[in-house]
């Protein structure tokens, strides 16, 4: 620029991110002190894992304006293949994590390619169909994956330790069980899953994200190569759910091709559209929500798939934005 | 060998009958609305759950059917009215949440009222296979490809002939100017959701007495009827009975030739090259974007 | 003087209908550049064409002596050229401010790990970035909105940011479809003084508009257009006293008036 920018302090700053992340870790550190048994750490550990994920795919849904209804295929590849390159090759479960990711990144782009240039009914309709055969991959091909079955995953271990459900461990003199230390593992992975999401939203990439959504053409003006960015946030929501889904394999220590299915799709994308599109915090209320609903329809389970139907209907009618930013933007306007 | 074939073959017809009924109803919802309808296949549920349910129950199948079809037509009708209509202007990705949601609803119902298992309806004919040289055809394929061709032609003449039928294609093609021509629109769309509702349900009656029918069945077959639409290019009735057909036949060929594991992958791998390949679908038109 | 925009026997057909036919005119540096004629005149046509969302049917566009044939939209910022839309391109699920940062893209790094990571460097460039941009939204006159959400902005407003975002990503030349569209009178001076102003920085400025008295106070070429063909072209005095644009404005009480005043 050719004027002498003015040497005062900056009057525009980016958005703090620290007060919404402190909460997040405070809640996350207070949570185990109201846990009362081991059932409870394993909904919360679940819970965890799965927001993971969904801010992963909010990323691509409600930031980038995309769709994905195949997304747990990328979950399931995390876990077997994760799974597979421990049981298979003898490499130690958290390179393997990372090798199923780098893996599974290479797939997203391999099929992103081609299908992210399609729009709407389209998208939907080329990942939904990439859901559906990951299934039916992992169903028919019992001898590598036990097809419907299931496999049995080896625990994740550290450093020769082996962090299992069922273990015991002595930490700075303090006795934590091992589904105390799943859920350390959990929280951080989720904790990390939002630092690095509200990173990246912040940035000139997420920018360029964001304006997918808003305005293609006005993206394509401003020089973002569409097509491209697609792509990217398409892998990048692939890796989170890939990691997410290894660390699951190992934490259950069994995993069935259910975790493939085009329900567990539409349950992930429910999660995103319930709780807040383009809202972090919003999805991991959904992934709360969600996963919490079963547990108070003990004796109604009939019930489970009725409501939830209800719920994504009523949730898209009345609040399409979602819970968050919808109860968010009312606050706001109530206030001065 | 030719025996062979042509059992195949005539499967696959068979299969892709009833595909073709699926995504005609897709196609009837989209041009009236633009909604891709996810629950769809649920139509067919309803359709065979609904038989079978009123038969426990004691009512003769000939009171069954109709009966059951037009349970599903109510759905149908109050899907729109309850589910689409109050969701104005929504954008696509939001429609198709929604329309899987009442999937969901509506397959969690007949969960909790009609049960999970599996039931079977009986065959229409006493006889249930012919042999026609050394090939073995199921009675009921006739009767699934003779009524879908009943329905298929007399869906073209309610367009063709009909004053109603022509005010649905209006409302398609342009809903301000229908509604400026003194058409209730709102109707309309109703009645597409209605009668989408009564072909689907249809196709699952006949399509019982072969595949059994229980609360989940709507899932693949809504998914595959999906497919065949879009293979069609969406919206082009021709194009919907075309791609039915093509994915009942590829998938017979290849449970009958290559591995019947398989079979359920076909269409979701058809409609990838596809999509690949033909952006829009094999008789989809190009549409530009307007700047 | 050499041409920094140079359009040679350009045509686009859509289904046999010429919207732009053997069109040739060229965009000297530093220059106001105006484009009018009827509605339907194919002015916007040429914009799209001259931006990449079109392909020609015929004939060329060059900028800077490069052939912009076959350019896909987004490579044009990188090349010098950016423009605002007629009917507004603003995301709406961004702030006002975000949106102009966003013409920056081209100057910024973009790598995910670098983003995920958000290493000092990209703080850095992009702290530098939000205040350029600030400065920018002062500069096209909306600096009361700086804070506020792009949804929360005016009609006229949201047209001074657009063409904000298009100086973000700095431009050689500017494109700008009907800024005045739409804005009172109060607005479109004050719309004048910004042209004015990115012209003095040295921006050429290719002008698509209505408004008679905001093309001929600022214009130093004006190109008319009727049916997609070249009408007349020359200085706002010659246009004013062209028999032929008379003639085709003739009827329009309003430009009438803005042509004999």
């Amino acid at each position: 620029m050719s004027e002498a920018i003015p040497q005062s302090p900056p009057r525009v700053r980016a958005t703090a991110k620290w007060p919404g992340l402190t909460v997040l870790a405070v809640v996350l550190l207070v949570l185990p002190f109201l846990a009362g048994n081991d059932y409870h750490y394993d909904l919360m550990i679940k819970i965890a894992l799965t927001a993971g994920v969904a801010v992963g795919l909010n990323l691509l849904v409600g930031y980038a304006g995309q769709i994905s209804l195949g997304h747990a295929a990328f979950y399931a590849a995390g876990a077997y293949g994760s799974a597979l390159l421990v049981s298979h090759y003898e490499i130690t479960p958290v390179p393997a994590m990372l090798l199923a990711a780098v893996g599974v990144a290479v797939l997203a782009w391999l099929v992103g390619r081609p299908i992210l240039h399609l729009k709407g009914h389209y998208l939907s309709m080329a990942t939904l169909g990439l859901g559906v055969i990951a299934a039916i991959v992992i169903n028919n091909e019992d001898q590598l994956t036990g097809g419907p079955d299931g496999l049995t995953v080896a625990p994740l271990s550290v450093f020769g330790h082996e962090l299992s459900v069922f273990g015991s461990y002595q930490l700075f003199g303090l006795t934590i069980s091992g589904t105390q230390v799943w859920y350390g593992i959990a929280a951080g992975f989720l904790f990390l899953s939002v630092v690095f999401a509200l990173n990246l939203i912040d940035s000139p990439l997420g920018r360029a994200l964001r304006a997918l959504h808003g305005s293609e053409i006005a993206a394509q003006v401003a020089g973002v190569d569409t097509a491209k960015f697609k792509l990217r946030v398409f892998v990048i929501s692939a890796v989170y759910a890939s990691l997410a889904g290894s660390l699951y394999g190992y934490y259950g220590g069994f995993i069935t091709p259910n975790i493939a299915s085009f329900t567990h799709s539409i349950e992930l994308i429910t999660i995103v559209v319930l709780g807040g599109m383009a809202s972090t915090y919003g999805v991991i209320l959904g992934a709360v929500i969600l996963l919490l609903i079963p547990q108070f329809l003990t004796g109604f389970q009939e019930l489970e798939m009725v409501l939830f139907g209800a719920i994504l209907m009523a949730v898209m009618i009345f609040m399409p934005r979602g819970l968050v930013p919808t109860l968010a933007r009312r606050f706001q306007k109530e206030a001065p | 060998m030719f025996s062979e074939f042509f059992q195949f073959t005539f499967s696959g017809v068979t299969l892709g009958a009833i595909y073709a009924l699926v995504a005609l109803g897709f196609t009837l919802i989209y041009n009236a609305s633009h909604v891709i309808n996810f629950a769809q296949g649920e139509f067919l549920m309803i359709g065979g759950m609904g038989t079978v349910v009123l038969m426990d129950a004691g009512v003769p199948i000939y009171f069954a059917i109709p009966l059951a079809i037009a349970m599903s037509g109510v759905a149908g009708i109050l899907l729109h009215r309850l589910a689409i209509a109050p969701a104005k202007n929504a954008d696509v990705v939001t429609l198709i949440i929604i329309t899987i949601g009442a999937s969901i609803f509506l397959r969690g119902l007949a969960q909790v009222f009609w049960g999970k298992e599996y039931h079977a309806l009986p065959n229409f004919s006493a006889t249930e296979s012919i042999n026609l040289g050394g090939a073995i055809l199921l009675t009921q394929s006739l009767w699934i490809l003779g009524i879908a061709a009943v329905l298929v032609t007399a869906l073209g003449l309610f367009f063709t002939r009909t004053a109603l039928g022509k005010a649905l294609l209006a409302t398609s093609m342009n809903k301000d100017a229908a509604s400026l021509m003194g058409i209730k629109t709102g109707a309309i769309l109703m009645m597409a959701f209605g009668i989408s509702a009564v072909i689907g349900a249809a196709a699952g009656v006949i399509v019982a007495p072969i595949t059994l029918t229980s609360y989940d069945i709507g899932i693949m077959l809504g998914l595959k009827g999906f497919i065949a639409a879009a293979i069609g290019g969406l919206g082009s009735s021709t194009g919907a009975i075309l791609g039915g057909l093509l994915l009942g036949l590829a998938e017979a060929y290849t449970a009958g030739y290559i591995s019947s594991d398989y079979k359920d992958a076909v269409p979701f791998v058809i409609i990838l090259a596809i999509l690949f390949f033909l952006p829009n679908g094999l008789l989809g038109s190009r549409a530009v974007e307007r700047v | 003087m050499t041409a920094l925009l140079s359009v040679d026997n350009l045509g686009k057909e859509f289904g046999g209908v010429h919207a732009v036919e053997d069109l040739s005119f060229q965009v000297e540096k530093g220059r106001i550049h105006s484009i009018i004629g009827p509605n339907g005149a194919g002015k916007t046509t040429l914009f799209n064409l001259i931006t990449g969302l079109y392909q020609p049917t015929s004939g060329s566009v060059h900028l800077n002596g490069r052939s912009l044939a076959g350019h896909q939209p987004h490579e044009l910022a990188p090349l010098g050229m950016c423009r605002t839309f007629q009917n507004l391109q603003i995301c709406m699920n961004m702030t006002a401010l975000e949106n102009v940062m966003l013409g920056r893209h081209r100057h910024l790094k973009q790598g995910t790990f670098t983003s995920l990571f958000k290493l000092p460097a990209l703080r850095r460039a992009d702290q530098q970035c939000r205040e350029e941009c600030a400065e920018l939204m002062e500069f096209v006159g909306c600096g009361q909105y700086i804070r506020h959400h792009a949804s929360a902005m005016p009609y006229g407003a949201l047209k001074r940011l657009e063409i904000a975002r298009a100086l973000a990503a700095s431009p050689d030349i500017l494109l700008l479809d009907e800024p005045a569209a739409g804005l009172n009178r109060t607005e479109t001076d004050a719309l004048r003084e910004v042209i004015r102003k990115i012209a003095d920085r040295g921006i050429t400025v290719v002008l698509v508009e209505h408004d008679m008295k905001l093309v001929m106070s600022i214009s130093d070429q004006v190109l008319v257009l009727c049916y997609g063909r070249k009408l007349a072209e020359g200085t706002p005095e010659e246009i004013r006293a062209n028999p032929d644009v008379i003639d085709a404005y003739l009827g329009n009480r309003h430009s009438r008036e803005e042509a004999t005043a």
